[in-house]
């Protein structure tokens, strides 16, 4: 069985079947990504697995567990991080407290704790020291030092999609979600990112979920590929294969006809 | 950069040497004031503290979390009180009696907060609103509370008197130290809150509920929280209250002082533990000082006075002062969204650059 799993998920607004009967499975420490034409339901299978969205029908399934039904946070708990594709990121808070605040979960200090932070030896500042220290160490990878005491919203909005995917790592997820981390980046940067989406596959153990639209990106780091369209599976395999079959050449066709 | 960094700089209260010289500095001016004091004054600045310690707590359920709250008068007559009844009818020492009073302001808190997640904006604001009347009308209905008539204040005796340990309080400048230190414990304590995990995790909130809970955040447990600890924060300020006036009755907590409360805090500056000291300070000094003789000022008065006994009703001269708070208020909003503690970020950048 695979390590992690959505089976037969699905989701109407309305009567627009969002998301139809959609299953796969991603195997630990895969990059797999799903492509589809704008509107065909990839950024809404990132909600039901986090659980913004509770599906109709179907099972989101990690280790062995159902994650269907639990909040949002009670997710993020069990290893699931995720960027988002329009950045929802902390604005009026600098890089440094965005990085930190993804290591809430991994945190203990309550108000109290937090209260009395008298004193470098106090229970909470030996645990705020520590967690500096680790997310100093994603700063150091992103490259993000030079803005690190910046507040979020003032920053260029390639700068923004890192902050969110160093935001994801700092959970220390098992699976992280990424929602076209590369849209708005130019080409130095994207290449800058696929380097360091492999990386935190292979370094920080982390498996991948990627949702993109540039073509260069999907082939050049998916280990597999899943094609949709209109809520529905085209294909899945290898990046070639998939990138051939007729089915999704006509879906995107289609898509540049209109546009 | 493989420059090894102590990353205590970051949390420390005093990030730099300069900020912890200028604090020593402050703080010991604030403990040799009285000498130059008048007893009036020194009810003044007791005020301003216990006022001071409202809206820092306030501010981090209005400005860190993004809540508005509208009804903390409430919280404040809950400490007020709780206090004066835990030493008064069950004999409790004054120390015990304002911590538990705290918590009762904050357990309440709790309970308002959780209407509150399902609420936004002018909803919660008539929520909380109605909060604070219905505290007002509770208190002024029930006979153990005083009533209408209201309560006297007890002795203040900082002892244990069970252990025969007296301490009592009995001048303003007696008064004025405890309440300074209880200032400077409560500001400690916010600042020190806002700085760690569940601080970052309040303001998360308000910049973004979904990613917040998309790292784990449980809205529901900390949007009760930042209730409840605004509310603990009015409590002890409350507790300190009952003994600066000595005397009070329910509509001293009435809902000009809950909006009073949200006007310090957004005057200063929403987010700012400085920006609250700064606005509560301001708006004290303006409604209990300045406009309260607002006859007496020179040629407006007079003026005002004139026109007040042709067009108002005797009474009329006061509302000028809740005029002039709004005036203020605009004022800020209009010139300096960012509230007194904006403007001082734009000096301080001046002054960086100054003179070129
Ligand atoms: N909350 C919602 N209410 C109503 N309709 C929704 C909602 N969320 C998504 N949809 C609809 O579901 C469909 C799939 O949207 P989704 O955002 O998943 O597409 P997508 O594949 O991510 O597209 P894109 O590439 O443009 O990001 C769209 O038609 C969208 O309008
Ligand atoms: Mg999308």
């Amino acid at each position: 069985m695979a390590y992690f799993s959505v089976e037969n998920l699905s989701i109407s607004f309305g009567g627009l079947k969002a998301v139809n009967d959609i299953s796969f499975g991603v195997e630990q420490n895969e990059i797999f990504s799903i492509i589809g034409p704008n509107g065909s339901g990839k950024t809404t299978i990132f909600n039901l697995i986090s659980g913004i969205y509770r599906p109709d029908a179907g099972a989101v399934i990690l280790d062995g567990k159902n994650l269907v039904g639990k909040t949002p946070d009670r997710i993020a708990k069990t290893g699931i991080a995720r960027t988002f594709q329009n950045i929802e990121l902390f604005a009026n808070a600098t890089v440094m407290d965005n990085l930190m605040l993804g290591r809430h979960i991994n945190m203990k200090t309550g108000i109290f704790g937090g209260a009395f932070m008298f004193g470098k030896r106090s229970p909470a500042a030996r645990e705020e020291i520590h967690h500096r220290e680790k997310v100093e160490q994603i700063i150091d990878f992103l490259e993000l030092q030079s803005v690190r005491d910046q507040f979020v919203g003032s920053l260029a909005y390639g700068k923004r999609k890192l902050v969110e995917v160093g935001r994801a790592l700092a959970l220390e997820p098992k699976i992280m979600l990424l929602d076209e981390p590369s849209a708005g980046m130019n080409t130095e940067e994207k290449d800058d990112l696929t380097i360091w989406i492999k990386d935190i596959r292979e370094d920080y153990k982390v498996t991948i979920l990627l949702i993109e639209h540039d073509m260069n990106m999907i082939m050049g780091i998916s280990d597999r590929v899943f094609a949709m369209n209109q809520g529905q599976k085209i294909t899945m395999g290898a990046p070639q294969e998939v990138q051939r079959h007729p089915e999704v050449i006509k879906a995107y066709l289609g898509e540049e006809a209109i546009n | 950069m493989d420059m090894k960094r102590d990353y205590y700089e970051d949390i420390e209260l005093f990030k730099s040497g300069t900020i912890l010289f200028w604090s020593i500095l402050f703080v010991a001016a604030l403990f040799v004031a009285p000498l130059f004091l008048s007893n009036y004054h020194l009810y003044l600045f007791n005020l301003v503290m216990v006022h001071v310690i409202v809206a820092v707590g306030l501010n981090i359920l209005v400005g860190s979390t993004g809540q508005i709250a509208l009804g903390h008068a409430g919280f404040f007559a809950i400490g007020a009180y709780g206090t004066v009844l835990l030493m008064t009818k069950l004999g409790l020492p004054f120390f015990p009696a304002i911590v538990i009073a705290a918590f009762i302001s904050a357990f309440f808190g709790f309970i308002l907060g959780l209407p509150a997640l399902r609420l936004e904006g002018p909803y919660l604001a008539i929520a909380t609103l109605a909060f604070g009347l219905a505290i007002m009308h509770i208190i002024g209905h029930t006979e153990l509370f005083g009533g209408r008539q209201g309560l006297t204040a007890p002795v203040l005796n900082i002892g244990i008197s069970q252990w025969g340990l007296n301490w009592v309080i009995k001048t303003e400048l007696g008064k004025y130290y405890l309440i300074l230190i209880f200032t400077i414990i409560m500001v400690l304590l916010a600042i020190n809150i806002l700085k760690t995990r569940a601080g970052r995790a309040f303001v998360a909130i308000r910049d973004s509920d979904i990613a917040a809970e998309v790292i784990g955040i449980n809205l529901t447990m900390y949007k009760t929280l930042a209730f409840a600890v605004s509310s603990f924060f009015a409590g002890i300020a409350g507790g300190l209250f009952a003994f600066v006036l000595g005397f009070f009755d329910p509509f001293t907590f009435n809902l000009i002082l809950s909006i009073i409360f949200l006007v310090m805090v957004v005057v200063g500056g929403l987010g700012s533990v400085m920006g609250s000291i700064a606005g509560a300070t301001l708006i004290t000094y303006l409604m209990y000082d300045l406009l309260k003789n607002v006859d007496e000022v020179p040629i407006v008065g007079n003026l005002l006075v004139a026109f007040s006994g042709k067009f108002l009703t005797t009474t009329g001269i006061d509302n000028f002062n809740l005029v002039a708070l709004g005036l203020v208020m605009i004022g800020i909003i209009i010139f300096e969204p960012l509230g007194m503690f904006g403007a001082w970020i734009r000096i301080k950048k001046y002054w960086k650059t100054w003179p070129f």
